[in-house]
């Protein structure tokens, strides 16, 4: 079986390779897949004949206890021979629908082949979750087929509603299956179906939660709606899915389950119900249509209820006439289907108000027909006949619902002759219909199907001997299928029904009106519509409130709860009644105060030079606190990130205006206080939470010693960075890149990569002869923005600081340093040059793309952990080389070096990237826009440039 | 409680600057927000790092591990440094497109969550894709009928 399903996921991969080379007649070789599934049923008919089953089971997701367990029992036989015979014939068929330049042939028969094995895989299912995953992927596929004319706004709507409810009802039944599921402790339905049912309300509701799964699927009341609309679909999509596959996934799931739960509560009353009401009013609505195809839509509506009674009784007998009634129906209406597409096909219409004389053009093709609507109708000797005498004769003891049985058949009876009255009638006064040559590829699938529809009839014995194991898994059968089962009553109903059929096709004139207006007071369709109405109603109502697009009214609410939610707990548990030292050392209060006074003043500041540095002023408190703290790594980092911070804010505030903007929020501006105020309380709370709450030990007690021994290193810090929590590193390495990258494709309009001024594509003249010169891109520069001292003191300590970058990068496994710092000293090199000699200087520096810094830096932190991996150890271990070097001796070096190389080019790269942007790009703009914002703020630019 | 290092004055410089930092994020202007957000990361770095014991710097062989101050929020927080870095350089360069775009760096209402909120008061749904043009609109009506709308032509 598994064998079966692969077959079928291959055939849908390869499908569009296969159009591509022969279009749709590659339809013919994948009909080969549903037909090896049709063949293999047939082979292993001798193994379920008697009852058996055919099991496979292969391990899946062992975790999850999920297995691929199939089963086949007679139940799934008879859908897997449908599924498959049916599923061939229609891809025969298509193959000659499809016109041959069509887009989209290639999806439309992948999805066909997928579609089939999805439902194969549905049927022969044994676990409900693998069931569930089958019955999602019908659902999906579905929505594609009916879908397929995209461009189409019927199509779109048609495919969404079907997608919308089936799925609706599908989670429903998930939900419902994992009650059974949880309560039987695995999800095999034939242990499940072998223990005891839970009790009471829990059991009701499950029955209730998958019966919402199977009406929604099977289009019964009151999901009825999506089937007529997923008309949209090509027919032989119509065929297969609406007549012979998906929308008999709800009534398969009914009979899988009919067995075990049909005597639980809920069950009859809802299947009775749903089936009748759909039968009747299906059938009604059946005898109103103009289009062949929704006339069959409806019927198909209609019969869906009648096999959902059948079935889903949960008796014997009415069991073995609602399977055989299954196959006749696939039989019946997937014929009617392809003899409508052939209509549509040739005549271009398929409104019977348009069509005449087509009995007398295409007799072969209306001989079909006939054969198939007589089954549907219920003419002897075909199995429609049949399995309609065996429905009456499983509900005499039931009189009331055989009654609705009966005025449902009488319907059923009308159309069929509405059917075959409206595609081959001959209508006076409308021009006879050309239909020219049928091709035989699509003449002989329906008419096959019609065929085997009358041969199953003759062979009632056999068939019933067939299908006898199914009905009883209910109990002792007494029923039996037969053509001629005696004078009795189901005879006699058979006959009225009939004549009845007959009266009410002959009528119609006179019925019209009534057929007009006696309708349901609301269609499904506008009740589909109403609820989807509101459901948008409600999400634009809700949006509206909570999403009023103000950032400040976003933070302020999500602060609000940060004080409100943790704030609670720690009123709660009082975490300030421990003793709390009032300092560390006598400086630290000195620093607070510093700190205190930069912040608050910088909340008032006006202009935005002063609020920076003041800002800064904390920076370097937060880094004196590290000092205190015992911190060199984080102190020294902190000072050189101040300190670029610094210089970067000041590449931008040059452009912005010096003032803060006249605040809008200036009214709210106690509230924002307010809420800054609670929220600092706050975080101190959650801190002193923080500070009193450790019991257990610290993990990284231990890092001194895995420092040494493990990471060859004697800073922790550093070694904790490159080696004991190096993926944080790394991590933080992408986020550093996306930055940078974030930051140039912000501020350059064009690509950064392009070739960057090297020198002198200026005017070398001004450059005297014999001066000195200390940079050589200060040339560059306009002599009122040059500084000669900054020009030579960064000429005098540019090297020195690189220097300098590399010994805390190589030095920083053993002692204060490492990348970040190493990278961050060479940065402030870098931008020392670029304040200096401007964006000339900068190249004349750098003369690399940031990008190839940064992907280089973060090449070498990978290439250096994937190389611990081939060396034998995990990603990211640190390995020992020792070596001897002339001059210096015995010398060792850590593999995780590398990385922190890596480190060291990603601090490099985004400081050269903002630089670059903020620095050299802004520059350049000022020089091209002369100092103006952009093309749509130049009117308010203007008033702010001096 | 294994010693940590917290104590009055960190609670204090944590409160002041995450509160001062907190006043700022809500204002429009970046610069504004963004000098907040400093405030906000330099006070959560404190937090974090005096939830470690103090001591003497970090270094084998120069410190007797019995005294050194603990390793692990210093090694999150000088990432967290570097991060708050490449953020501010992110925040400050949208400053500037900001500014590029509108001649100021403030923030304004989003305009789709207007266009929401207009909607709702003229009570209109989003999506205008269903429903709104009637099939028998469709230029290519040629496989596709709709049973809603044909059953109101009366019985044939």
């Amino acid at each position: 079986m598994l064998v079966l399903l692969t077959l079928h996921l291959t055939a849908a991969i390869v499908a569009p390779l296969l159009v591509r080379r022969w279009g749709p007649r590659a339809c013919y070789p994948l009909a080969l897949a549903p037909a090896a599934a049709f063949g293999w049923a047939l082979v292993r008919t001798p193994d379920v004949a008697h009852g058996g089953a055919v099991v496979e089971t292969y391990p899946w997701i062992s975790q999850l206890g999920l297995d691929l367990a199939l089963r086949m029992t007679t139940l799934s036989w008879l859908m897997t021979l449908l599924v498959g015979g049916v599923g061939a014939v229609v891809l025969v068929y298509s193959a000659r629908y499809l016109p041959a330049d069509a887009v989209g042939t290639a999806q439309y028969a992948a999805v066909m082949v997928g579609f089939a094995g999805a439902m194969l895989g549905l049927v022969l299912a044994d676990d409900l979750l693998l069931l569930y995953v089958c019955w999602e992927l019908t659902t999906v596929l579905s929505y594609l087929l009916i879908g397929h004319s995209a461009e189409r706004r019927s199509a779109r709507w048609a495919a969404g509603q079907a997608l919308i409810l089936t799925t609706l009802g599908g989670l429903a039944m998930l939900v419902g299956f994992i009650m059974l599921g949880h309560h039987a402790g695995t999800y095999r339905w034939s242990e499940i179906a072998a223990r005891p049912l839970p009790e009471g309300t829990y059991l009701v509701v499950a029955v209730l939660l998958i019966l919402l799964g199977a009406l929604s699927k099977s289009a019964l009341l009151p999901f009825t709606s999506w089937l007529p609309v997923a008309m949209a679909a090509p027919t032989p999509v119509s065929a297969y899915l609406h007549a012979a596959a998906m929308v008999k996934a709800g009534v398969y799931l009914l009979g899988l389950f009919a067995p075990v739960l049909a005597g639980v509560a809920p069950w009859r009353p809802v299947v009775l119900v749903a089936g009748l009401a759909t039968m009747v009013i299906g059938g009604w609505a059946a005898l109103r249509q103009h289009d062949l195809k929704l006339l069959l839509a409806y019927g198909t509506v209609s019969q869906l209820g009648l096999l959902a009674v059948t079935i889903g009784v949960g008796t014997a007998d009415a069991a073995l006439a609602g399977v055989a009634m299954l196959a006749a129906h696939a039989l019946f209406k997937a014929t009617l289907f392809l003899v409508v597409g052939v209509i549509d096909h040739g005549a271009g219409t398929r409104d019977l108000r348009k069509l005449s004389g087509l009995g007398r053009a295409a007799p072969v093709l209306a001989g079909v027909a006939v054969l198939a609507a007589a089954s549907m109708a219920g003419v002897p000797p075909l199995l429609g006949f049949v399995a309609k005498e065996a429905v009456f004769a499983a509900f005499t003891d039931r009189p009331v619902v055989l009654a609705v049985l009966v005025v449902g058949t009488v319907l059923t009876v009308a159309y069929s002759l509405r059917f075959l009255w409206g595609a081959f009638g001959s209508r006076p006064g409308i021009a006879p219909t050309r239909l020219g040559r049928i091709p035989p590829t699509m003449l002989l699938p329906p008419a096959g199907l019609a065929l085997v529809g009358l041969a199953a009839g003759l062979a009632a014995g056999p068939v019933d001997h067939l299908l006898r194991p199914y009905a009883e898994s209910f109990g002792p059968v007494h029923a039996h299928l037969a053509i001629w089962s005696g004078l009795n009553l189901a005879l006699g109903l058979s006959v009225l029904v009939l004549a009845g059929g007959a009266v009410v096709f002959w009528l119609r004139r006179p019925l019209a009106p009534a057929l007009a207006r006696v309708r349901a007071p609301v269609t499904g369709q506008q009740g589909y519509e109403w609820v989807t109405h509101r459901f948008d109603r409600v999400a634009v109502d809700v949006t509206s409130v909570t999403q009023r697009g103000s950032l400040p009214q976003y933070l302020g609410l999500i602060l609000l709860v940060l004080a409100a939610v943790p704030g609670g707990v720690l009123l709660y548990i009082q975490p300030w009644q421990y003793p709390i030292a009032l300092w560390l050392t006598p400086a630290q209060p000195v620093v607070l105060v510093v700190i205190s006074v930069a912040a608050l003043l910088a909340v008032g500041a006006r202009r935005r030079m002063t609020a920076m540095l003041l800002v800064g002023m904390t920076g370097y408190g937060t880094a004196m606190f590290f000092v205190l703290y015992g911190a060199p790594d984080l102190a020294l980092t902190q000072f050189l990130v101040e300190t670029v911070t610094i210089a970067v804010f000041v590449l931008v505030l040059r452009r912005l205006p010096k003032r803060f903007s006249v605040r809008p929020l200036w009214s709210s501006r106690w509230l924002r206080r307010g809420i800054g105020a609670i929220v600092g309380l706050t975080v101190a709370g959650l801190a002193v939470a923080a500070a009193t709450a450790r019991h257990a030990r610290s993990i990284s007690e231990d890092f001194p010693q895995l420092a040494v021994e493990q990471g060859h290193g004697r800073n922790v810090v550093n070694v904790t960075l490159v080696d004991i929590r190096a993926w944080d590193t790394l991590g933080e390495l992408s986020v550093l890149v996306v930055a940078a990258t974030g930051v140039a494709s912000l501020v350059f309009q064009r690509s950064r990569t392009g070739p960057r001024p090297r020198r002198l594509d200026v005017d070398r003249g001004e450059v005297l002869a014999g001066r000195p010169v200390w940079l050589r891109g200060g040339a560059t520069l306009h002599e009122r923005n040059r500084s000669l001292v900054l020009e030579v003191v960064t000429r005098l300590i540019f090297h020195t600081a690189v220097l300098f970058s590399f010994y805390l990068l190589f030095s920083g496994h053993n002692a204060p340093g490492g990348g970040f710092s190493g990278g961050l000293v060479a940065s402030l090199a870098l931008t020392m040059r670029y304040l200096a000699g401007g964006r000339y200087e900068l190249a004349e520096a750098a003369p690399v793309n940031a990008g190839t810094v940064l992907g280089a830096g973060l090449a070498v932190a990978v290439g250096g952990a994937l190389a611990s991996m081939f060396a034998g150890g995990e990603a990211l271990e640190s390995a020992k080389i020792d070596f001897w070097l002339p001059l210096v001796g015995d010398f060792y070096l850590v593999t995780s070096l590398f990385f922190d190389v890596g480190v060291y080019l990603v601090v490099i790269g985004l400081a050269l990237d903002v630089l670059r942007s903020l620095g050299a790009e802004v520059d350049r703009n000022i020089e091209s826009s002369g100092g103006r914002p952009g093309v749509l703020a130049v009117e308010r630019g203007r008033g702010r440039r001096r | 409680m294994t010693g940590t290092g917290a104590n009055l004055v960190s609670f204090l410089a944590i409160g002041i600057l995450v509160g001062c930092g907190v006043t700022l994020l809500l204002e429009r202007s970046l610069s504004r927000v963004l000098l907040g957000v400093i405030l906000i990361s330099n006070g959560i770095n404190l937090l974090i790092i005096f939830g470690g014991r103090p001591g003497g710097a970090p270094v084998a062989g120069v410190t007797d591990p019995a005294a050194m101050s603990d390793a692990l929020p210093q090694a999150m927080v000088l990432t967290a440094i570097v991060i708050t870095f490449g953020f501010t350089a992110f925040l400050l360069a949208i400053s500037y497109r900001s500014w590029y775009l509108d001649g100021d760096d403030e923030v304004p209402d989003d305009i789709e969550d207007q266009r929401i909120k207009q909607r709702a008061a003229r009570k209109e749904v989003s999506t205008v894709d269903f429903g709104e043009e009637p099939p028998e609109l469709d230029p290519e009506q040629l496989d596709a009928p709709a049973p809603g709308r044909r059953r109101g032509e009366g019985p044939g």
